[in-house]
């Protein structure tokens, strides 16, 4: 075999990175592992509520409901569209396993937001933090996810909750970077402007920065979810339930017909999402949606039955 | 001087990391533009200005792209600190106003007029314009009735519910000057508002304009690096080159009397009948001495266009007076070398 020399220098020793590594992670479950169940109790509460809700509620108000919001938000054509897609998702037989799929991605989705959607604005105004943030960003999106799943089932635990934590890190970066563009692309001259007019520095944030980023901020957002999705698989190998267990049955059976159900609700519900996200995503005029969709149906029946009484008082009062 | 609503007073910027040692070494030793670009990786924006602005007044700064004029006028409410200098607006020292002081500045003393109109695409016209008096706290009614008036003032009524995007050029920057003169400021800082328009829509807005100073008397700093513009607006003129005002003065005294070669340049190109009087161009009475008294007389103060009307119908030389006696008289000869320059 190869001897240790200036030829093969890899021979005569390696650094011990994984002994280190496992080494770190144990330090970590012993000395912190309190610290990381507590962090799991938001996420479970959270995750909990959602699966209730939308385990007990009827799938057809599900359905109704997905039907109105894209009406409103998008048009006719996109709620009808939505409808059949989710009928089709039903009438397979995965009902049960998309609602569990859809609440951990909601949750997941609230929190990769909740964490995203400040730090990219953070970021935005500090060079130094988006300088420490990029590199690890980029760690995030690029290290298998596989790999990272690893420390989250030792520290976490298995199950749906950790399956929401290592999909939150997986799916975080996206609107954490297209938040920061967003700020960033505002206009210099209208942040200018805000100042010479004497907005104060929340003031600049809600009624400048932040509506004009919002396009960009809401792109983040779909990529989150679509990302969030992506990872449903993957996070079923700690037991996380729903439509990704169903793939990792049919691939550990060779089972084609279950990986194929599993599948086509997964790409269902990635079609009902994105194509909601993207709607949203659209700049829009302020007051624009209230004469739209169902809102704007109501409304204006609203209006002409308000206007036929008040035509009809008038004759009734000259009877009288 | 009590009428002085803008004082500024040796105002430097220097831009950069070492901008103090900078300045402490242009003062002790006098170092010029490139020397403190080269030895202190620092860039001279405004070096040592001086000027005041009285009430009233439409004082014009006059320079081309980086001579430093709109960072100059971002000293004024303070968009841009000084590197030294004192600025004083109605009073107050610029410079020392906390937080919510300059908020109160910015908001209810000085209105700002951007070249690229800066409104914001995501609101009506009407938000807009009473951007000002939202941050300042006035309710959603109040300030909307303000802002409709202020609507009316730049003919632009009926357009409240409109988004920024459906405008024109013009009409924008009719917005944005009625977005500045909605919380009443005594001052306006107008920063190359017209030098984005097209060269008819720009003579109207500056006539436009000059109609509401007559009736509102504000208080201006009008920056422009379109001389003609200078001389139509502006009450006095500053010509600003590397920094540093290279003169002062009356459209008048610009034109007839530049300071240097760089300022003669300039105003080569400008017609004087409308600038220089009669009083420039004659030739003093000597004492004693009386024109004959058939020939016309104008006033001293009258422009040299008067002079080419009289003289078109009359052959001999003009009489000059003061109004009461004849002062001077002007040639054919005097008169064709006034219009020349």
């Amino acid at each position: 075999m190869a001897e240790c020399g200036f030829l093969d220098p890899f021979a005569c020793g390696k650094l011990p990175l994984a002994e280190w590594m496992t080494a770190g992670l144990r330090w970590a479950v012993d000395n912190y592992r309190p610290f990381f169940q507590a962090v799991k109790a938001p996420v479970d509460s959270m995750l909990l509520s959602f699966t209730a809700a939308l385990g007990a509620v009827p799938p057809m108000v599900v359905v109704l409901v997905v039907a109105l919001v894209a009406w409103q938000i998008a048009g006719i054509r996109l709620a009808l569209g939505l409808v059949a897609i989710l009928l089709f998702v039903g009438f397979i037989g995965v009902w049960p396993e998309t609602m569990l799929t859809l609440a951990i991605v909601l949750t997941s989705l609230i929190f990769s937001l909740a964490l995203g959607i400040p730090l990219g604005i953070w970021a935005s105004r500090s060079e130094t933090l988006y300088a420490i943030l990029r590199p690890l960003l980029d760690g995030m999106q690029t290290i298998p996810a596989f790999v990272y799943l690893v420390p989250v089932v030792m520290l976490f635990g298995i199950g749906n909750v950790p399956g929401v934590i290592v999909t939150v890190i997986f799916a975080v970066a996206p609107v954490i970077r297209l938040t920061y563009l967003g700020m960033k692309q505002v206009p210099g001259d209208v942040v200018e402007a805000m100042r010479a007019f004497g907005a104060t520095e929340s003031q600049l944030l809600w009624k400048a920065q932040l509506p004009l980023a919002m396009p960009t901020i809401m792109a983040g957002v779909n990529q989150t979810l679509m990302m969030s999705l992506s990872m449903v698989v993957i996070a079923s190998m700690i037991a996380v339930g729903g439509l990704g267990q169903m793939v990792l049955r049919g691939i550990g059976r060779l089972d084609i017909g279950i990986a194929t159900v599993g599948g086509v609700g997964i790409v269902a519900l990635a079609i009902v999402l994105d194509r909601l996200t993207q709607a949203l995503a659209k700049p829009r005029k302020k007051g624009e949606w209230l004469s739209k969709g169902p809102i704007g149906l109501v409304r204006s029946v609203a209006k002409t039955s308000r206007t036929d009484q008040a035509q009809q008082l008038p004759s009734s009062a000259i009877k009288n | 001087m009590t009428d002085a609503v803008i004082e500024c007073r040796n105002v430097w910027k220097i831009f950069g990391e070492n901008s103090k040692e900078a300045h402490s070494a242009v003062i002790e030793r006098g170092l010029s533009k490139k020397e403190i670009l080269e030895q202190y990786r620092c860039v001279v924006g405004v070096a040592d200005v001086s000027f005041t602005v009285r009430q009233g007044e439409i004082f014009c700064i006059m320079g081309l792209s980086g001579s430093g004029k709109s960072t100059l006028v971002r000293h004024i409410n303070r968009l841009v600190e000084p590197t030294a200098g004192v600025i004083r607006v109605a009073n107050q020292d610029v410079n020392a106003l906390e937080g919510p002081q300059l908020r109160q500045l910015r908001s209810q003393s000085v209105g700002m007029v951007f070249q690229n109109m800066a409104l914001l695409p995501h609101r009506t016209v009407i938000d807009n314009v009473a951007l000002s008096l939202e941050l300042r706290g006035m309710s959603r009614a109040d300030r909307h009735d303000v802002a409709l008036e202020k609507l009316r003032l730049v003919s632009l009524d009926g357009w409240g519910d409109r988004y920024p995007d459906e405008l024109s050029g013009g009409m924008k920057q009719r917005v944005g000057l009625a977005r500045a003169m909605a919380a009443d400021p005594e001052i306006l800082l107008m920063d190359e508002p017209f030098s984005a328009l097209d060269p008819l829509i720009r003579r109207q807005l500056q006539e436009q304009f000059l109609d509401l100073s007559k009736v509102l008397k504000k208080t201006t700093v009008f920056i422009t690096h379109d001389l003609d513009e200078a001389i139509r607006l502006g009450t006095h003129i500053a010509i600003m080159k590397d920094g540093r005002f290279v003169q002062v003065g009356t459209a008048e005294q610009i034109v007839t009397e530049p300071v240097d070669d760089y300022v003669a340049d300039f105003v080569k190109g400008i017609s004087r009948l409308e600038l220089v009087s009669a009083g420039k161009v004659m030739q003093p009475l000597a004492a004693g001495q009386t024109p004959a008294p058939s020939s016309p007389s104008v006033l001293a103060s009258d422009k040299l266009s008067k002079l080419l009307q009289v003289a078109k119908e009359h052959d001999g030389v003009i009489t000059v007076s003061d109004g009461k006696r004849p002062v001077g008289v002007v040639s054919r000869y005097d008169l064709l070398n006034a219009v020349s320059g």
